[in-house]
C-alpha cells in the first residue's frame, strides 16, 4: 500500500494538481472568511470560525472530486491499471494508497486555516475569548468530512475511465450526503422518520461535531461511511473477474 | 513445466473468447504465440498473469495455480498489450516505484534498478519523463519494467507492434539476450520474429489451439514452405 501512497502523493506534487488545490481552497477560504463583506469575521462581530465550518464543506464538494477524479479514471484510460494490478499488489493495497494520498492532500490544505485560529483568539475581546473545543471539533469533523468525500471521489473515479464523469458523480454524491438528507428529512412531516433521515447525512454529524463534543457515535458515523465507499470501490475494482 | 496451461476456456458473455486451450512451455524456452488479431492471444496471457480469472481450466506458473497464490506474480514479468505507462513518471522514478511494489528495498534496489536501466539501454534516457520518449524507448521502458525483478517467466504481449523496422530489431535483439536464461512466451504475429527468435510456436485462431509444434515442423507441415504459409493456412476464416 506504502508504495501506492508515495506514488500518488509524488504524482501529486509533480503535477500541478496539489499547488492549484491548496491555492484554490485557501484563496477562497480566505476571501469568505476575512474579506467578503456578508461572511467576514471581522465584519460580524463574533470572535467564531463559523463562516470557515460552514462555507468550508462546499468548497470542498468540488476540491475533492477534482483531486480524486483522476485516481483510477486515468489508470483505466492509460491500462495502467493492468500494470498494477498484475504486480503483487491487493485491490486492498491499490485503493488504499490512492485514498490515504488525497486525504493527506485534503489535510494539508486545512492545516494552514490555523492560522485563523489563532487570529481570532488575539482577536476575542479580552484575549482568548474563543470557544476552543468548539473549533478543535470542528476541524475534527471537517477532516472527517473531507475523508468521507475523498473515499465518495474515488468510488465515483472507480466506476467510469472518463475524468468529467468522475467529477460530476462525485460532486453529487458529496452535495447530496453533505446536505442533501437535511433537505430530504424537511419534506418528512413525522419526527421520528424525519430524524433518522437526518443521521443519514454527514452535516447531522458535523453539527454535533462542532459543539465541541467528539461523540465516538459521530466519529463512527464518519468512518463507516468512509468503509461503506471503499468497499465498494473494491468491488467495482473485483468486477472484471465477473 | 515453467508454463502449464490446461483445459483453459474464458467466456465474455456468452462468447468463448478461449476455448478449451492447453499447452506448456517448458523451463528456458522461448516460445511464439500466435494468432490473427481476436484470436484470444491477450485474453489468455491476461489469465497467464493473473490479470483475469479463467472460466475454466487452470494455468500454472513455476508450480503454482496463478489464479489462486498471488505470491506467483513474483516470478512472472509482464508487458501487456499497447506497453501501459505512467507517462508523468520519470524512466528512474517509474522503475524505482516499481522495484519497491516487488518488495525491494536500499541498495538492493538502488542495483537492480541501475543494471535494468543498462541492460535495456536506457542509460541515457533515464533521467527523462516517460511522454518524452519516443515509441521504441518507451518499450524498453516496458521491457524494463517486466524485468527488474529477475523472474523466471517473462511473458510479452506484442513487445514489437507499432515499432519502426530499426526499433523492432533492436528490441528483438535485446528479448533475445534477456532469453538466455529465462522463459519467453510472447505474442506476434511477425512471421519473421518467431523465426528470429524461439524454437516453437502455439498457433491459436478464434480462441482453439490449432498447432503447438516446432517452427522446423511447422514449416515443413506448409505448401510454400514458409511459416506465413502455415500462418495462413491454419487460421483461414470462412468469410461470414
Amino acid at each position: 500500500m506504502i508504495q501506492v501512497f508515495s506514488k500518488e502523493v509524488g504524482g501529486f506534487l509533480n503535477s500541478l494538481i496539489a499547488y492549484i488545490v491548496i491555492g484554490v481552497f485557501l484563496t477562497a477560504i480566505g476571501l469568505l472568511t476575512w474579506i467578503f463583506k456578508d461572511t467576514s469575521i471581522l465584519d460580524n462581530g463574533f470572535a467564531n470560525l463559523d463562516t470557515l465550518f460552514t462555507l468550508g464543506p462546499y468548497v470542498l464538494v468540488f476540491l475533492i472530486p477534482a483531486i480524486t477524479m483522476k485516481s483510477f479514471a486515468e489508470e483505466r484510460k492509460l491500462g495502467t491499471m493492468e500494470l498494477l494490478q498484475t504486480k503483487p499488489l491487493t485491490d486492498w493495497d491499490i485503493l488504499l494508497g490512492k485514498f490515504f494520498a488525497s486525504v493527506i492532500l485534503v489535510l494539508c490544505a486545512l492545516l494552514p486555516t490555523l492560522v485563523y485560529y489563532y487570529t481570532i483568539y488575539q482577536l476575542g475581546d479580552p484575549v482568548g475569548n474563543v470557544d476552543s473545543s468548539g473549533i478543535a471539533g470542528s476541524y475534527v469533523g471537517l477532516f472527517l468530512l473531507g475523508m468521507v468525500f475523498c473515499s465518495i471521489g474515488i468510488l465515483a473515479s472507480s466506476i467510469t475511465n472518463n475524468q468529467i464523469i468522475a467529477f460530476l458523480v462525485a460532486a453529487f454524491l458529496c452535495f447530496l450526503f453533505y446536505s442533501g438528507f437535511e433537505s430530504f428529512s424537511a419534506l418528512v412531516l413525522e419526527g421520528g422518520q424525519g430524524l433518522f433521515i437526518r443521521q443519514l447525512g454527514i452535516l447531522y454529524h458535523y453539527e454535533s461535531l462542532s459543539r465541541g463534543l467528539i461523540d465516538s457515535r459521530d466519529v463512527i458515523y464518519f468512518i463507516s461511511v468512509c468503509f461503506v465507499f471503499l468497499l465498494s470501490t473494491k468491488t467495482v475494482l473485483g468486477s472484471r473477474s465477473w | 513445466m515453467s508454463i502449464t496451461v490446461r483445459n483453459l476456456t474464458k467466456i465474455y458473455g456468452t462468447k468463448p473468447a478461449v476455448n478449451n486451450i492447453s499447452f506448456s512451455v517448458g523451463p528456458g524456452e522461448v516460445v511464439g504465440f500466435l494468432g490473427p488479431n481476436g484470436a484470444g492471444k491477450s485474453t489468455t496471457m491476461k489469465i497467464m498473469t493473473g490479470y483475469l480469472p479463467p472460466t475454466e481450466g487452470s494455468v500454472m506458473v513455476c508450480d503454482q495455480e496463478v489464479s489462486r497464490q498471488r505470491s506467483v506474480r513474483k516470478t512472472i514479468g509482464y508487458l501487456p498489450e499497447h506497453n501501459p505507462l505512467y507517462l508523468d513518471m520519470y524512466v528512474h522514478e517509474f522503475l524505482t516505484f516499481v522495484g519497491k511494489v516487488y518488495g525491494m528495498r536500499g541498495a538492493d534496489l538502488k542495483r537492480k534498478v541501475a543494471e535494468t536501466v543498462e541492460r535495456c539501454g536506457l542509460t541515457i534516457e533515464q533521467n527523462k519523463k516517460i511522454e518524452m520518449l519516443s515509441k521504441g524507448y518507451r518499450q524498453r521502458v516496458g521491457l524494463a519494467q517486466a524485468l527488474l525483478h529477475d523472474p523466471q517467466v517473462l511473458i510479452l504481449d506484442e513487445p514489437t507492434t507499432g515499432l519502426d523496422p530499426n526499433q523492432i530489431v533492436e528490441i528483438r535483439q535485446l528479448i533475445k539476450s534477456i532469453s538466455a536464461n529465462k522463459t519467453v512466451l510472447f505474442s506476434t504475429h511477425i512471421m519473421q520474429e518467431v523465426q528470429a527468435l524461439c524454437h516453437r510456436a502455439v498457433i491459436i485462431n478464434q480462441g482453439e489451439l490449432v498447432a503447438d509444434d516446432t517452427i522446423d515442423n511447422l514449416i515443413a507441415r506448409s505448401s510454400e514452405n514458409s511459416l506465413e504459409s502455415v500462418f495462413r493456412d491454419l487460421t483461414k476464416n470462412p468469410v461470414a
